[in-house]
């Protein structure tokens, strides 16, 4: 009773949850504004809001072209990562000796610098898709791997053995135990991969592109057009915001257990969703 | 003389680990005959559960011999029901997707399986739950919803590991009853499980006690109630004397 009265004086739940962000990023654009205008610094220091949005604007042609095109490098580096990480979280899985090799490899390839990798695939594979595609999947591939190797060793030994005394084969015990158990880690995994893919696809342009957002964002940096560049930059974390909800919406319908009302209640009262 | 469904010769294992050895059970000889209802009792780490798993094939005896249906010695796995003791249900899968496993195992598909399993749902009290995650089910639920998936393996042999464990008394005692009447219904040859000495008595035609680690067969006791057995028959006199003397077997001073 208490409960149901208390829902209806309360707003519904979107919009308290939607309110603090809210409020907090208008009241950042309104300090940035101020600060642009009042300091009286020149526009190619700090612009304010409404320029970067002009400029952004008065540039859709190009922007929508390379926006396009590094879409399009995140995508195929993305895909790559998927299938290279997985395979390679399989393998590790399969076999100890597997994993005992390639785990300091696959730690040791998170250590190599991209800025100064970059410029090597620009020299070895050209200014075309390949290099920038080599450099999301060089990003992303890690963190799949690692949370889908940890997620296949996360099945419990019990519910496998249970399995077995049922007269399961190996390939039954992977598709109903190994798998499923698997996903719920995989799905961070890929969730912080697809977070950073947007950022490494512009690194690998603008280090050495012929088009992309990267790109425009290092001609518009040259030419002292800050606000292009703080316009290139929303749109870079726009994209990365808008992979992390579909790979958080896809992950709601995959695995509607994980996130089953018990679970969602728990995480209510935590505040985070 | 009939053959036993399931027997262990002089049977012996030890577990090897961080440099030391446990001895978890020590020439054990069990037959369990066509349709018996055993149950099984013995103190924490008498090397119960460890019977199952070299039963069920999880585990190979270091010494004897385990035979199901007089010559089914080697490769056991797939030949009885078995339920853990803990309910082991998959939580990515429905209470309904749950209990179809072992027919999805046996090659049935998987509509085929659910329309045979939801038959049998009011039997398990689940009729209503049948598409819900385990995690929003009660204690109670889970385990019907395992013993449905047990059942389903369609085996006639079942090893039932402390069911009703962790269940409180009221839950614990509808289901032993109602277990009572399912088994009743199919028949199968059941060794069970539990702590509960009273437990133990209403349930069993014959109760096995074990001994401490290393666990040892120290008593085989035929219960003197009659079938169906009913609440009432606790209180008689055969109840107490029997409860006494598996009391005294497991070396609590009566
Ligand atoms: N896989 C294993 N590896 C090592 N030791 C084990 C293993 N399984 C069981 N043991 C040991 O064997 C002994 C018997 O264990 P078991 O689980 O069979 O006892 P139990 O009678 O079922 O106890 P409980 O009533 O608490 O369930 C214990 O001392 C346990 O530590
Ligand atoms: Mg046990």
């Amino acid at each position: 009773m208490s409960d149901s009265t208390e829902h209806r004086t309360r707003p519904p739940r979107w919009l308290r949850e939607a309110f603090p962000p809210a409020l907090l990023i208008v009241l950042a654009i309104l300090t940035w504004h101020a600060a642009a205008v009042e300091s009286g610094l020149a526009s190619f220091i700090l612009p304010t809001p409404a320029q970067v949005i002009a400029a952004g604007w008065e540039t859709r042609a190009i922007l929508g072209q390379a926006i396009l095109t590094t879409m399009i490098e995140t995508a195929l580096g993305l895909g790559i990562a998927l299938a290279f990480g997985i395979l390679i979280a399989a393998a590790m899985d399969l076999s100890p000796f597997l994993r005992r090799a390639l785990y300091p490899i696959l730690v040791a390839s998170q250590t190599v610098q991209i800025l100064a990798i970059a410029p090597l695939l620009i020299i070895w594979f050209g200014f075309g898709l390949l290099p920038k595609v080599i450099i999301v999947v060089l990003i992303c591939f890690f963190p799949l791997a690692v949370s889908t190797a940890d997620g296949l060793a996360s099945s419990d030994p019990d519910l496998i053995a249970l399995l077995r005394s049922m007269g399961a084969s190996r390939g039954q015990v992977w598709r109903m135990v190994r798998l499923p158990s698997a996903l719920p880690a995989f799905f961070s995994g890929l969730r912080v991969a697809v977070t950073y893919s947007v950022v490494g696809a512009t690194i690998g342009e603008w280090v050495g592109g012929s088009q992309g957002l990267g790109l425009y964002m290092l001609r518009s940096k040259n030419a002292l057009a800050t606000d292009q560049v703080f316009f290139a930059m929303l749109i870079t974390s726009v994209l990365s915001i808008g992979l992390f909800v579909l790979v958080y919406l896809i992950e709601r319908l995959a695995l509607p257990w994980y996130y089953s009302a018990q679970r969602k209640e728990q995480w209510e009262e935590t505040g985070i969703f | 003389m009939t053959i036993p469904k399931v027997e262990l010769k002089q049977v012996s294992k030890a577990f090897h680990g961080n440099g030391t050895t446990v001895q978890a059970l020590a020439d054990v000889s069990l037959r369990v005959m066509e349709g018996e209802f055993v149950t099984v009792i013995g103190p924490s780490g008498s090397g119960k559960s460890t019977l199952f798993n070299l039963i069920v094939g999880l585990l190979d005896p270091d010494s004897g011999d385990i035979c199901l249906d007089g010559d089914v010695c080697a490769n056991r796995a797939g030949r009885v029901g078995y339920m853990p003791q803990r309910d082991l249900l998959l939580p990515w899968r429905s209470a309904l997707d749950n209990a179809i496993i072992p027919l999805e195992l046996a090659g049935m598909s998987r509509d085929e399986a659910r329309e045979k399993a939801r038959a049998m749902l009011p039997m398990f009290g689940l009729e209503a739950f049948a598409d819900s995650y385990p995690a929003a089910l009660s204690g109670g639920m889970r385990q019907r919803a395992a013993l449905l998936r047990t059942i389903l393996t369609e085996r006639d042999i079942l090893l039932l590991d402390e069911p009703f464990g962790a269940l409180d008394a009221l839950t614990r005692r509808d289901l032993q009853d109602w277990l009572l009447k399912v088994w009743g219904r199919f028949g199968q040859t059941v060794i069970f499980i539990t702590h509960d000495v009273e437990e133990a008595l209403y349930l069993g035609d014959r109760v096995i006690v074990l001994s401490a680690r290393p666990g040892r067969v120290v008593k085989s006791l035929t219960v003197e109630l009659d079938r169906p057995r009913r609440r009432g028959m606790i209180a008689g006199g055969a109840f107490g004397r029997q409860m006494a003397e598996l009391l005294e077997a497991l070396g609590v001073t009566v």
